[in-house]
């Protein structure tokens, strides 16, 4: 038998497993740790949406649904994006219930890569978004923003990395770990260079429901764009529904088509107690979802403030539940920073080196944590950032 | 009464968490630490921040499990004050822990805590009976509670998320 490795393919080889997994290991065997480093809310599924779930099993509706999931869950998705985003797409043939919204993101790559295709991935962002583009046999390409300009997307860099071979623009708003949110203007101007180049646009939207800014403006619902962006998103943070592994994307119906085929031979459906769930969640949690948001802004303005006070310089992210404040100004490099503040402090943090190379010189604190885990976290990063003087 | 955005954020803040200082609740809505007490201050004063209690499950402790009734009291209105005047004569007594004006079948619902059961029985029997306007009591004891003013007693609240995720 040859070495076990080589029966490997070539591109799963290639792949770095996330830099996550290394703080995730050495803050899981410590005790006492306050973590800033989880990326889902703090709050636990309503429980009328867990409710219907159970109902759901207990009337045996163990089965199959339909490939795009259930009918009734995409009308009400259809509607609910109408309602809150200005958007219009068709239940029957421009919406797929997914498992969670990284399959969806998944399917939206593979149905519009070709080999080498380029994708731009505006950093820092998600850790899935380059790998699930090489899965799909293209080619990630990083365009950074930066936090003198808090994290908004640059154009001119855009433009910069624009290639005969790009093929459309990987962009998140509100942004995990940066927490920025793009105005409509912002929008306009990404949506004007993916027309002038004729580039599609695959939007993770997954956290508009945290948009702490006055409008949350959609990018499909940007003129002209309808057609030239996949919209990505679920239940997992806006509902606290993230193990329900439960998401949708939302395009034209020539995506749709081309995504369903995807999703029909690899995951046939999604789980079927879980869309009952979020029937439920999109008829009756619209009082649950405003009260979380607003919990989390109140959060993210004793954070943000606690942050610049200790010293390190964080802009107000206008969306998600990330603080990405700046450590430059300790000399310590982010993975540094994140593993002595672990170990001499107990307080977890993700380096932003782990989002892409621009994220380097920052730390993503979710504030995703009650009230009192959060002072007393400050109070640790305060003493921290002290020390180191 | 009318209240400020600012007010209305601080009453929400002080409702889930009294126990939040006010330097935290001043950087949790903007504003800064002595803006921020001058409104606590304000909203109690105005007797919209009635009292900051705890609430305790006596249950656990030895010697203090007690015994709480709710009683349906029917009583006679009087001309000019309404129910107002007996429901003052029913919660000065230290026992009474609430008094409601219900619609319905009865008109007061009124919760008395005491040691034993015994001691119930008296007030009802020697007090609240006792009073003019009393036409009749229904008393129910509580044998156990399980969620009270919102809060769950033996609520498992530990965080069930893995310590570090993308």
């Amino acid at each position: 038998m040859k070495t076990i490795n080589t029966y490997l393919s070539k591109t799963v080889m290639d792949i770095k497993p996330s830099g996550i997994r290394k703080f995730f290991d050495l803050a899981a065997k410590m005790d006492g740790v306050i973590s800033l480093g989880v990326g889902e809310p703090d709050f636990v599924t309503p429980w009328n949406a867990r409710e219907a779930c159970i109902i759901s099993l207990e009337q045996g509706f163990t089965s199959y649904t339909a490939n795009a999931g259930l009918y009734e869950l995409r009308e009400k998705i259809s509607e609910y994006l109408y309602k809150q985003f200005d958007l219009q797409y068709d239940p029957g043939e421009e919406i797929i219930v997914t498992v969670g919204a990284s399959q969806a993101l998944d399917i939206a790559f593979r149905s519009i890569i070709n080999k080498d295709d380029e994708v731009l991935i505006i950093e820092p962002c998600f850790v899935s978004y380059a790998p699930l583009v090489t899965l799909a046999g293209g080619k990630p390409v990083s365009v950074s923003t930066f936090g003198e300009n808090e994290f908004k997307v640059d154009t001119n860099e855009l433009e910069r990395h624009i290639t005969s071979k790009t093929k459309a623009i990987m962009l998140c708003t509100p942004n995990n770990p940066t927490g920025t949110v793009l105005s409509k203007k912002e929008l306009e101007a990404v949506a004007d260079i993916a027309k002038r180049y004729d580039l599609l646009v695959v939007a993770d939207e997954i956290y508009a429901e945290l948009c702490y800014e006055k409008e949350y403006v959609s990018m499909p619902s940007i003129e002209g764009m309808k057609e030239r962006t996949i919209l990505i998103s679920g239940f997992s943070k806006g509902f606290a529904m993230t193990g329900w592994r439960l998401g949708y994307v939302a395009a034209d119906r020539t995506f749709a088509r081309a995504m369903l085929k995807i999703h029909q031979y690899s995951v046939m459906c999604a789980p079927t107690m879980a869309q009952y769930a979020a029937i439920e969640a999109l008829q009756n949690n619209r009082d649950d979802v405003e009260y979380m948001r607003k919990s989390y802004l109140r959060r993210r303005n004793f954070i943000v403030q606690s942050l610049n006070e200790a010293g390190l310089y964080c802009h107000i992210p206008g969306g998600a539940f990330y603080a990405f404040p700046s450590i430059k100004s300790t000399g310590l490099s982010s993975e540094e920073f994140a593993e002595k503040l672990l170990l001499q402090e107990k307080v977890a943090v993700v380096p932003g080196s782990v989002f892409g190379k621009s994220g380097e010189g920052y730390i993503r604190c979710s504030y995703a944590s009650s009230m009192e885990q959060l002072q007393e976290a400050m109070k640790r990063i305060h003493r921290f950032v002290e020390s180191l003087y | 009464m009318k209240l400020s955005e600012k007010e209305t954020e601080i009453l929400e803040i002080l409702e889930e968490d009294s126990r939040l200082t006010a330097e935290t609740i001043s950087k949790m809505i903007g504003l800064s630490v002595e803006e921020t007490e001058k409104l606590i201050s304000g909203l109690e004063e105005k007797k919209i921040i009635v009292d900051y209690a705890t609430t305790i499950d006596w249950k656990k402790v030895d010697g203090h499990e007690g015994v709480t009734a709710m009683i349906d009291v029917k009583v006679a209105p009087k001309r000019g004050v309404g129910f107002d005047e007996i429901a003052e004569r029913i919660y000065r007594f230290n026992e009474v822990k609430s008094v409601y004006l219900m619609s319905g079948a009865y008109d007061l619902s009124v919760v008395i805590e005491g040691k034993t059961m015994t001691d119930i029985a008296r007030f009802v029997s020697e007090k609240l009976s006792a009073l003019d306007s009393v036409l009749s009591t229904t008393t129910h004891f509580i044998l156990k509670k399980y969620k009270h003013d919102g809060v769950i007693f033996d609520q498992d609240d530990k965080d069930k998320r893995i310590v570090v995720s993308p």
